[in-house]
């Protein structure tokens, strides 16, 4: 694999042991190379990194509120236009919950402008950095400390939400979704993004040992498990055309993936169909089943 | 004057934080490696070096570069 040898994020971070979404953002980083400038909104990203007045980024990085990421970035965008610098890669990174809840009217702003900038969600289905609430990324079913499972409560009730699909319908020209157990497909999807001119949207999902309840040596297999169950479907929308990039060699049933996970535990047999069904539903409309 | 916001100028700073010391499983290669790359690809540290060596400075001891190793040749062993 064609990789770049230079670390843009330092060790000596305080990530958790096996953290998916330093593992992602490392090979993001990899992809872009040095001339690139970060944004990052609030969450787990920006705390594990910058423990003042210590930083692991190598490039410039700007931390900025969970709303204004996107605006943050923009306005990186119009700034370096305005002297000429048009060749530099700007990249937002947003947890889900800075990014299909909080940051989401910054971000619809910033794709409706056609700003030129590469937005990335680092996705763990949860406000993971202050303690596991759901969020409106959490699928159906997951337990955590604000849909905790019980006598009381089920887990999460609603369905997750289809951001990159949110995303494709701002018609901007490349979204693609992604997860680092395919590295190859990430950072090629990550060079595409930073080549398109104007907005590129990437999803990644990616597993948290923490929050999901998992070893964390698992954190590379509960992505593939993800993506082989057809839970997270790896596909582009390159200038409207929609391609799969990665179909399951072996498609395997959902529990298998769901069962790895001290999360979804509480589930029955008719839960965990209503699951399947769903996961079923979104691979039929992305053309994966009949 | 009042000081909106902090810049830190020492990029890479975080390297002064040796997070070896979480470790509780360390990895350790054998001559089985044939040097795929796979474990460097996925380290979350980034401590793992394209020639396959692993920085225990840093090193959390997660265990995904022994797990995810196609030839098995890096075993954890408690400390």
């Amino acid at each position: 694999m064609d990789i770049d040898a230079k670390e843009y994020l330092a060790p000596g971070h305080r990530g958790c042991a096996g953290c998916g979404a330093t593992m992602a953002v490392r090979l993001v980083l990899k992809a872009l190379g040095s001339n690139t400038v970060a944004v990052s909104a609030t969450g787990c990203l920006e705390v594990i990194t910058t423990p003042y007045p210590e930083t692991s980024w190598e490039i410039p990085w700007i931390h900025v509120a969970f709303e204004n990421a996107s605006a943050v970035a923009s306005g990186v965008e119009e700034a370096l236009r305005s002297q000429g610098k048009e060749d530099v890669n700007i990249v937002v990174f947003g947890g889900d919950g800075g990014t299909t809840d909080i940051g989401m009217q910054s971000l619809s702003g910033a794709m409706e402008r056609q700003q030129n900038i590469i937005y990335v969600c680092y996705d763990n289905e949860a406000y993971m950095n202050t303690g596991i609430q759901r969020s409106s990324s959490t699928p159906f079913g997951a337990s955590t400390t604000t849909t905790p499972a019980g006598t009381q409560s089920f887990g999460e009730t609603k369905p997750k939400k289809n951001m990159a699909m949110i995303m494709a319908a701002h018609g901007i020209p490349y979204v693609a979704t992604a997860c680092a157990s395919y590295p190859q497909d990430l950072m090629n999807k990550v060079k595409k993004a930073a080549e398109t001119k104007g907005p590129a949207y990437i999803h990644i999902l990616q597993p948290c040992a923490t929050g999901w309840g998992y070893d964390p040596a698992k954190t590379v297999k509960l992505g593939k498990l993800a993506v082989e169950s057809n839970s997270w479907i790896l596909y582009e929308i390159d200038h409207g055309k929609v391609n799969i990039t990665q179909k399951p060699a072996n498609k395997i049933p959902v529990v298998d993936y769901l069962s790895q996970q001290k999360r979804f535990r509480h589930l029955d047999e008719k839960h965990i169909q209503i699951i399947q069904d769903f996961v079923d539903q979104q691979s039929k409309e992305l053309g994966l089943l009949e | 004057m009042v000081s909106i916001g902090a810049a830190v100028k020492d990029p890479g700073s975080t390297r002064k934080n040796k997070t070896g010391s979480w470790r509780t499983f360390k990895p350790t290669k054998s001559e089985k490696c044939i040097q795929c790359g796979i474990c460097y690809n996925f380290c979350p540290e980034g401590c793992i070096s394209q020639e396959i060596e692993i920085d225990y400075d840093y090193c959390k001891g997660c265990g995904i570069c022994a797990e995810e190793c196609p030839v098995k040749a890096i075993s954890m062993e408690r400390e």
